[in-house]
């Protein structure tokens, strides 16, 4: 972050033209960018130990404050495409699995392969231009908090939360389509169908749990793209979330909000992580009783 | 006079689908089995024994075919009937046990509820009724401690233990016939009589048929009324179990007698083997499957299948001749 050309005094002074080599030493030693690179680091992670991370550089409140306030939208944000991802994924893999080799896999198939392949920030910007021009409609972009109206919300929400939940169920699809596959090429699959059991029982009671096992690890993997999707969509689609807020920060050069923004995004893999492992106890009786 | 025989397979062909194209993996087999009869099918691998009894549940999977043939159970032949309707057959009126018990049981689900599962199913009994009579089940075939052990999950058990639970599985909705696949190759020799004797012994108080399917014709088949043996995907003999072992006429069965190691031979001898290598289906020499490695072969054996014919009663064998 430091080392990219253009430090936060340079765009201070470009607002201000007066430059003289005063008044940056003077904001240097104000702001505390006048020290070493490590004495800083270990004052802010001091710092950061008491929940202290700093002001931010251009608007000198509390990071902490200006997180309080943007997390909750993310984390809006990735749950919902996290809920699309998975009610689009795990049903399409599951079809595909048992359809192999039919028109619906390969359309199935396609569709993910495109998901994956398209990025992110130019569907995003597809959605904006072109319904607007076809059908005179735009995706909503004023946010309005969820505690105020939720429907509204939803409604802006909602555009970002399916193109980032698109992106992140291509992966998940093509690996719930694998352990379906492998799932239902094991004996104890062959032992139910032996048992007079459906299909659509056997796929339910018998296949889903054992197949959704390293599902479950590639959805914690997937957590830190999500959040790079946000950074991304969120621009795009006007959220104030961590995303936006990150991207400004890095634009201004403002270093606290941009280690703080990192912080929570690091504590919020391991967490996504541990409920990872967690989950397995509920769906892995082995694990449960070791 | 009605039919005695509960099951009967008549010209069963049946293909699989390879890289080198259609296999004929069973070549017009003719079985049948009367309720309380244990039958034997003895074969190397290879030979068509499982997937005969695959297909008699209809569980040959997306790469095999029957290609002609009846089986008939009860008198109505299970190839015509719907998917419903062979489900409704499946776990209920005839059961399987399967070779591996590790690998059989669904590792995410309570043994009650895996045992359960087909008298919910085919009664339509609620879970905890089931769950009741699954408790039964496991008593009955000696678990030890079973209302305790309903709601632990397969890993827990030991092989013997699991292949148990297969076969309460298998008794949940009273079958008439039990078809079990290897039901004790995985497991460990001593275990191996029990589970034989345990399922014998149950089949007879609810005078169920028992098709055995097994490679070892010298413990196994043992448990048997009637042996009949596959070589290359035929029948190639088919006898009462004890005609068979005191008169074998198959050069193939008197070779599978031969290679089993006696208690009184001496230590150093060798194992008595039969020479060669089991038959390539996708590649059966035109005449018999076994004349390749057949000490008796001659030029018609080459040249031509032998026919099953009765050799004496009951006693049916698929050979040229030999002297």
């Amino acid at each position: 972050m430091r080392l990219i050309p253009g430090d936060i005094i340079d765009l201070m002074l470009a607002q201000n033209d007066i430059a003289t080599g005063q008044d940056r030493a003077a904001i240097e030693a104000a702001l505390g960018l006048n020290q070493s690179l490590v004495a800083q680091y270990f004052s802010w992670i001091g710092a950061a130990l008491t929940g202290d991370l700093g002001n931010s550089l251009w608007q000198n409140v509390p990071v902490v404050d200006q997180l309080a306030a943007t997390l909750p939208i993310t984390f809006e944000l990735g749950l919902l495409a996290m809920i699309v991802a998975l009610s689009v994924a795990l049903p399409i893999g599951t079809y595909s699995a048992m359809r192999q080799d039919t028109a619906g896999d390969y359309i199935s198939r396609s569709f993910s392969l495109l998901m994956l392949a398209i990025p992110s920030f130019w569907l995003g910007t597809l959605v904006m231009v072109f319904p607007s021009v076809w059908w005179r409609w735009s995706p909503e972009l004023n946010y309005i908090p969820f505690t105020e109206d939720p429907l509204q919300n939803l409604k802006h929400m909602l555009v970002p939360a399916v193109l980032l939940g698109l992106s992140m169920s291509a992966v998940t699809m093509r690996m719930t389509r694998t352990m379906m596959l492998e799932v239902m090429r094991q004996d104890y699959i062959r032992t139910a169908r032996a048992k007079g059991l459906s299909e659509s029982l056997l796929v339910l009671r018998h296949a889903v749990r054992n197949g959704l096992i390293p599902v479950v690890t590639l959805i914690g993997l997937q957590a830190p793209l999500l959040i790079g999707g946000a950074v991304i969509l969120e621009q795009i689609f006007v959220v104030p979330g961590m995303g936006l807020l990150l991207l400004e920060a890095v634009f201004q050069r403002d270093y606290p909000v941009v280690s703080g923004v990192f912080l929570i995004v690091g504590v919020g893999v391991l967490l996504i992580n541990l409920l990872v492992d967690l989950s397995y106890g509920l769906l892995d009786p082995k694990v449960r009783h070791q | 006079m009605s039919n005695p025989n509960l099951l009967e397979v008549e010209d069963l062909s049946v293909s699989f689908r390879t890289d080198r194209g259609w296999v004929r993996a069973v070549d017009s087999v003719n079985l049948h089995v009367a309720p309380g009869e244990t039958l034997a099918i003895v074969g190397e691998s290879g030979s068509g024994k499982s997937v005969t009894a695959l297909s008699i549940l209809r569980l040959l999977g997306d790469s095999g075919q029957v290609d002609r043939g009846r089986i008939l159970f009860d008198g109505s032949d299970l190839l015509e009937l719907d998917d419903a309707g062979i489900r409704k057959i499946r776990g209920d009126r005839i059961a399987m046990i399967f070779q591996e018990p590790m690998s059989s049981l669904n590792p995410v689900l309570t043994i009650g509820k895996q045992v359960a599962e087909p008298i919910q199913l085919h009664r339509g009994l609620p879970w905890s009724v089931a769950l009741e009579h699954a408790t039964e089940l496991l008593r009955k075939v000696a678990i030890p401690d079973a209302e305790h052990r309903l709601g632990d999950y397969p890993h827990l058990f030991s092989g013997g233990m699991r292949q148990r639970v297969m076969i309460a599985m298998a008794l949940a909705c009273d079958p008439r016939l039990i078809i079990a696949d290897e039901p004790t190759t995985a497991l460990d020799v001593t275990v191996q009589a029990q589970i034989l004797a345990l399922l014998k012994d149950l089949t007879r108080e609810t005078n169920s048929a028992l098709i055995l399917i097994t490679h070892d014709l010298g413990v196994v088949a043992r448990y048997a009324d009637r042996v009949a043996v596959m070589y290359g995907g035929r029948i190639v003999e088919s006898a009462p179990a004890g005609e068979l072992y005191s008169n074998p006429q198959h050069p193939y069965t008197r070779g599978l007698m031969n290679s089993i190691p006696g208690l009184d031979g001496s230590p150093q001898s060798r194992l008595i083997t039969i020479e060669g290598q089991p038959p390539d289906l996708a590649n059966l020499p035109p005449g018999c499957a076994f004349a390749p490695r057949c000490p008796h072969a001659s030029n018609v054996c080459h040249d031509q299948k032998p026919a099953l014919e009765q050799i004496a009663e009951h006693h049916l064998r698929a050979c040229h001749g030999y002297e």
